[in-house]
């Protein structure tokens, strides 16, 4: 009952490994390149790659030769003019309160979502009876099979199920709230109200996501290195502690994988926003970028504003990724990975 | 009381070989654990119960809806199903959202195998810069791509058609499966091909013949994260596909979502939400082990 062969558990190379294993470089070159393998080269990777530049690639490099045009997408001119629609977007309330609740989603749902979902991988990794080490918590499969399933469920379907658990009249949050006792959420309009419409949204967001991180966390604790555990075990920390310094450096990589993904999604939050307030919430206040690039190209037809709007959102995107990048950089140097 | 190994533990549970507890007593540790299931147990408790109360609402009648949330179906409402389905037209937007995703899931898995095998196992001048260009489509918000990709289909005669969907889709599922699987064909092993080729077997036959079958776990993996991934999609058919008549789920589901706030239908509506939701809970159900695998390996590479 050693550890010396760890059953595998799907979740190969979950973290960066420490000391990079050696890549496999493919032996090529060897042999010549005759019409065969150039023919398959070119089919293989020439027509999809071609088909990938011209629907991916290709839009993106116009959207931002667009956005420093006033085209509206139906005239046949596209006037230029220059940076006009950034200084513009600049002195719109609209957008730059738009702008706001993009962060404040991108500051809010990530940390939540990765900082619970950590909490519960702890839980099933380390609430196992034993002291010390990695000890998993008897009969956790099932809480992963249930947590991780709004992973499957379509977005627009997860905002319409909890648009209805917040409906004011009918639903289940203000049902559950007057059972308890507590009268004055009878008929509380969760979405309507300023004040509560940007919470609400938030955790519809961190619900779906929370369980599908969780099983991602306990994989990548689970591939640490068990010396790592067997030492914080000898020196006689206990779980929180090892929990905190063993297992949440082992995992930087996973936790930066995941807060990326989970800025970028963020900062998207399309399908959730529309369907839990489509018209941008009470006093805009569930507005976001990408509603207002949405009706801004599509309904308004203003097609150089919406691309702008696009490459603003493209750009914080950017500088958010270099940012969790260069963070995780500076933790994990500082923290002194000892092997 | 558990052995020391941990007998019934899932897979993947492992425990470190040190046997004796120090420094504490079986009751801190039952503490631990029982509380442990309890905030777990809470967590569950708080997913499930939206999704069952859509189930049981979804059989109520309107009226008894606004009744009571909790209240249970005096009698079963098939019919909220039956509106949803003609009414609503969730049957067609069923049908159309199998018919699109069957065609790019099948056109994104050719594609993305083709080019992930050759990137893996050629070498060719600027195979490095591909690469990359794959790569960085998978960072940028689709969002700025969605305006000019509008005209671009618009130009094609494609837009508001259902293959301008499955061109779209199939372009937006091949970054992330090119990705997954040229990790997986670098791992194959080299000899296999170098025995097809000594056999004199052509590229293309080693390829379709050998090397494709022998991926098939990972390609597997990238099948089932393409069919969430694109049985959910949203944005594209939203901004891409606006014939009522084409619509696929998501966005028919989305479109009634916004009428039922005016003839209020709401069992009907939940209806259309289980409808939604089966089928990817049969999926779920059935490659559940799977699909958390693939996840797990998908989001870390």
């Amino acid at each position: 009952m050693t550890t010396a062969d760890p059953a595998p558990t799907g979740a190969l190379a979950v973290d960066e490994p420490s000391s990079p294993s050696p890549r496999r470089t493919p032996r090529r070159g060897r042999r010549r390149w005759d019409l065969d393998r150039v023919s398959l080269v070119a089919v293989f990777l020439g027509i999809p790659f071609t088909f990938y530049v011209l629907m991916v690639l290709y839009p993106f490099t116009q959207a931002a030769y667009y956005s420093l045009t006033g085209w509206s997408g139906f005239s046949p001119t596209q006037p230029f003019v220059g940076l006009d629609n950034y200084v513009r977007l600049a002195q719109d309330d609209g957008f730059m309160s738009a702008l706001g609740n993009s962060l404040t989603l991108l500051v809010v749902v990530p940390a939540v979502t990765i900082v619970a979902s950590f909490a519960l991988a702890v839980l099933v990794t380390f609430g196992g009876p034993t002291s010390g080490g990695v000890r998993g918590l008897r009969g956790s499969g099932v809480y992963r099979v249930v947590s991780f399933f709004p992973y499957v469920v379509p977005a627009i379907v997860i905002g319409i199920i909890w648009s209805q658990v917040f409906n004011p009249a009918n639903g289940l949050l203000n049902g559950l709230l007057t059972l308890v006792g507590l009268d004055r959420f009878q008929d509380f309009a969760w979405l309507g109200d300023a004040s509560t419409a940007m919470p609400a949204s938030i955790v519809v967001i961190v619900w779906a996501f929370i369980g599908f991180y969780m099983v991602l966390f306990v994989a990548a604790i689970r591939s640490i290195d068990l010396e790592l555990f067997e030492a914080a075990r000898l020196d006689g920390a206990g779980r929180f502690r090892t929990a905190l310094h063993v297992a949440a450096p082992g995992i930087a990589g996973s936790v930066r994988t995941a807060y990326v993904y989970m800025g970028i999604l963020a900062l998207d939050a399309f399908v959730y926003m529309q369907a839990l307030n489509p018209t941008g919430g009470p006093e805009g206040s569930t507005k976001v970028v990408t509603q207002e690039i949405y009706e801004t190209a599509f309904t308004r037809g203003q097609f150089g504003l919406a691309c702008a709007m696009g490459v603003v959102l493209a750009v914080v995107t950017l500088v958010f990724t270099a940012l969790v990048f260069a963070v995780v950089r500076l933790v994990r140097g500082s923290d002194g990975r000892t092997a | 009381m558990s052995a020391a190994t941990g007998t019934n533990a899932p897979a993947g549970t492992r425990a470190p070989s040190g046997g004796p507890v120090r420094h504490r007593d079986g009751r801190g540790e039952r503490a631990v654990t029982v509380s442990s299931h309890t905030v777990l147990t809470v967590w569950s408790v708080l997913v499930i119960a939206p999704l069952l109360w859509t189930l049981m609402s979804s059989f109520k009648t309107t009226q008894q809806i606004f009744a009571s949330p909790f209240s249970l179906p005096t009698s079963l409402q098939w019919e909220n199903y039956v509106n949803a389905w003609t009414l609503a037209g969730i049957g067609t937007y069923f049908v159309n959202s199998v018919v699109v995703v069957a065609a790019a899931l099948f056109l994104t898995m050719l594609l993305g195998a083709m080019s992930a095998y050759v990137l893996a196992r050629f070498d060719f001048p600027g195979r490095e810069v591909v690469r990359t260009l794959i790569v960085s489509g998978l960072t940028f918000p689709i969002f700025l791509a969605v305006v000019p990709l509008f005209f671009i289909l618009q130009q094609a005669g494609l837009l508001n058609t259902l293959p301008g969907l499955v061109a779209a889709y199939t372009a937006y599922a091949y970054p992330f499966t090119v990705f997954f699987l040229v990790s997986f064909f670098e791992e194959l092993p080299r000899e296999v091909a170098e025995a097809a080729a000594i056999d004199g077997a052509s590229e293309w036959r080693t390829f379709f013949q050998i090397m494709l079958p022998m991926a098939r776990p990972g390609m597997a993996s990238v099948v089932i994260l393409n069919f969430v991934g694109l049985w959910n999609q949203f944005l594209l058919p939203v901004v891409l596909n606006t014939d009522q008549e084409n619509y696929v789920l998501t966005q028919g589901m989305a479109s009634f979502a916004s009428q039922a706030g005016y003839s209020v239908d709401f069992g009907a509506l939940f209806a259309g939400a289980v409808t939604t939701i089966v089928p990817v809970l049969v999926v779920y159900l059935v490659f559940q082990r799977r699909l958390q695998g693939s996840v797990v390996q998908g989001s870390v590479k």
